[in-house]
């Protein structure tokens, strides 16, 4: 019984960690964007600061009425929420908080994490293709060219640490940074975090690479036809996939939970990492317009493969010159 | 052009045969307004399109003839009512042509003032919503957008302490102005936009340095000069087409002889041209701004008494043109007077109307995100489109 119950309580506590977390990411999000708009943001639900802003958001969104298009495709419609959401959460399985905290310490994590965040163009492609609607077919012809284009520097991007280290393994790849993080290794440590940064903004469809969402042009893409509590499951999706992201750029370059003060501090070292990583993006999309569909696939395979393709190969160049740690 | 069936499209040569046609609008976040277009799409790429308008048609011309003149003009404002001061002078303008009816001094400046300001503050609602078009309202588009609003709000209250009034005003009328400036207003005017000059700054560093709005707006919807002339479009528009035409500068009204300004023009007509030449028109206005200010003369401010029943206005007979530089080009009345109280004909002649015309052939050929940027650099006002 006690066996079962601690297979089941960890990822139980875990997701809904996440849940109340990822609610709150919203809120700080909304509050950072006020700011740099010269507004106040969500002030009323909860004084001060609105904090019950993302409970009184979710309670709302539940009780909306849930429409399905009479034209829809019903259980694609219905499905691809989920299909979009459940990579999302899949992806923090494998992503270590602090040494030993992880709900699976994989051998090939940082494979596993990547392979989980690019399954989620499936369940865009199913909102799009589900609704039945022009504006959301277009979103999802835009968002497959996209992710496509982008997951494959980001991948080779994320390869660069991998190369450096000799591990695929997280634990690994964020011991070996300490005392220095990945990000102060000369050269090809800031290039890769830049670069990793541009990518997970386009992979994320984050503006400005929002084509996907571009609600100056396709309303609200590819989910136009979501109302209610399956909208949210979507925005919840997104939201988890990218904080899943800037937790993966934390393990990678900023030195996961490693920082001042005793260990046990680890996890907060890491969030607040993270946390600082998903302000910078929220930055950047509170402050770009949106770049257009043919820029940015040129951007992606004229620009940034071959960028990411020479960054690989400087670190392989350092790691046979310096002899050892690549594998 | 080709004939659909009862449907006439502008039509972009083209090779595939897998078509998709979307509609965008009338109810879009970016149809300012009403706009429908029914776009014809191959892929991303715009093929063909049909611009519909109408869905704010108000009669306001049949308005014209059953109002006296001296009731209209506060309805003209509703005409283009992001710039309600200059709809409200064109029509002024066109009765006290027709009656040959004197305006002081005064209030000529105030005229002046008031058109340059409200041509700030339309150009600053036409920034924000341009940018909107092309980052999105959940993006640094937004931002830039609430931050020209702050800026307006500004001029908005500047309105609000001359006329009672922040959006639809009555500050003309025949003969003259209704208001004079109040104690300290001239004060606030100049820290106004001495505030809006120094944010415009921002602004630019904002866009101008940032390349990816420079790639989303330079050579995108390009509108060459001969183009500009043959669908007849004014204002920036032309100006950014490389054509010096301002009416301002070209057939001087209401003093502006008396200010010194420059017509500012730009060559490559596509969306950064347009851009580059409304920048410039905020410095300039603030100028004359400056100017007025500094130099406005004493005296009445209406040849006329103020408004006591509605039929005090008569004109005699006679037909006449009236044209104003507002903030979107040539706004224009045709004035048709049997010697009644009220016109026996109106016409308008909106500066929208006329510049959205160009949409239709600049269009093709462009992806659909450029169809938000282009419309939006057209800067239309369905109010005064649809009228």
């Amino acid at each position: 019984m006690t066996d079962v119950l601690w297979t089941v309580l960890p990822p139980f506590l875990l997701l809904n960690g996440i849940l109340v977390f990822i609610a709150y990411l919203t809120l700080l999000e909304r509050k950072v964007a006020a700011r740099l708009q010269s507004r106040v943001g969500p002030y009323r639900v909860g004084r001060p600061h609105g904090w019950l802003q993302p409970i009184a958001d979710a309670l709302k969104l539940m009780l909306k009425e849930d429409i399905v298009p009479s034209a829809a495709d019903r259980p694609v419609y219905n499905l691809a929420p989920i299909v979009f959401l459940v990579p999302a959460f899949l992806m923090y399985a494998a992503i270590p908080f602090a040494p030993a905290l992880a709900l699976a310490d994989l051998r090939i994590g940082l494979l596993f994490v990547l392979a989980v965040s690019s399954l989620e163009v499936v369940g865009l492609f199913m909102c799009g293709w589900g609704s039945n609607n022009k504006y959301a077919l277009l979103s999802a012809m835009r968002a497959v060219n996209q992710i496509i284009s982008y997951e494959v520097p980001f991948i080779l991007v994320a390869l660069v640490p991998v190369v450096l280290v000799g591990s695929l393994r997280l634990q690994d790849l964020v011991a070996a940074q300490d005392p220095w993080w990945l990000v102060t290794y000369p050269v090809i440590g800031q290039l890769a975090f830049v670069a990793f940064v541009v990518v997970s903004l386009a992979s994320e469809n984050r503006i400005p690479f929002d084509i996907v969402e571009a609600e100056s042009e396709l309303v609200a893409g590819f989910r136009v036809e979501y109302s209610g509590m399956k909208f949210a499951l979507i925005q919840l999706a997104e939201f988890t996939h990218l904080f899943g992201v800037a937790c993966l750029g934390t393990l990678l370059f900023l030195g996961g939970w490693l920082g001042p003060g005793p260990a046990g501090l680890g996890p907060a070292w890491f969030l607040l990492k993270a946390i600082a990583l998903f302000v910078l993006i929220v930055w950047i999309r509170w402050s770009f317009v949106r770049i257009r569909v043919d820029q940015i696939l040129a951007l992606s395979w004229k620009v940034l493969l071959p960028a990411a393709l020479a960054l690989l190969l400087a670190a392989a160049v350092v790691v046979v010159v310096r002899g050892g740690g690549g594998a | 052009m080709a004939e659909t069936g009862t449907r006439t499209t502008l039509e972009y040569g083209y090779g595939g045969n897998e078509r998709l046609v979307m509609n965008m609008g009338p109810q879009h976040p970016s149809a300012h307004g009403v706009f429908r277009m029914i776009l014809t799409l191959e892929g991303e790429t715009i093929v063909a399109v049909e611009p519909i308008i109408g869905y704010l048609h108000r009669c306001h011309e049949k308005l014209g003839e059953s109002l006296t003149y001296v009731q209209y003009p506060t309805i003209a404002s509703k005409t283009d009512y992001v710039s309600a001061m200059t709809a409200e002078l064109t029509y002024v303008r066109a009765a006290e042509q027709l009656g040959q009816i004197e305006v002081p001094q005064r209030a000529q400046h105030l005229r002046v003032l008031v058109a340059e300001l409200q041509r700030v503050a339309s150009h600053l609602l036409w920034l924000g919503t341009w940018c909107m078009d092309m980052g999105g309202a959940m993006g640094g588009g937004a931002t830039l957008f609430l931050y020209c609003f702050r800026e307006r709000e500004a001029i908005l209250d500047l309105f609000e302490a001359l006329t009672g009034a922040r959006l639809l005003y009555g500050f003309h009328q025949i003969g003259g102005t209704r208001y004079d400036l109040p104690a300290g207003w001239a004060e606030r005017c100049r820290e106004t936009v001495a505030q809006v000059e120094t944010r415009l700054l921002e602004y630019e560093a904002m866009l101008e340095a940032n390349t990816i709005f420079l790639v989303r707006t330079q050579g995108v919807g390009v509108i060459s000069p001969e183009l500009a002339q043959e669908v007849g479009v004014a204002g920036p528009l032309i100006r950014g087409s490389g054509i010096a035409w301002d009416l301002r500068r070209a057939e001087p009204y209401s003093s502006y002889e008396e200010f010194t300004f420059d017509v500012p023009v730009e060559t490559t007509g596509d969306c950064y041209a347009r851009y580059r030449v409304r920048m410039q028109e905020f410095r300039e206005s603030i100028r004359i701004v400056r100017q007025v200010l500094d130099g406005l003369p004493a005296g009445p401010i209406s040849s006329r008494p103020g408004v006591k029943s509605v039929g005090q206005v008569k004109l005699p007979k006679g037909e006449t043109y009236a044209r104003v530089e507002g903030p979107r080009g040539e706004v224009g009345i045709y004035l048709v007077s049997d010697g009644a109280t009220k016109p026996y004909r109106m016409k308008w002649r909106g500066a929208s109307f006329s510049n959205l015309a160009v949409v239709g052939h600049i269009l093709p050929g462009h992806k659909v995100a450029d169809a938000v940027a282009i419309l939006g650099s057209v800067d239309p006002v369905f109010g005064e489109v649809d009228r």
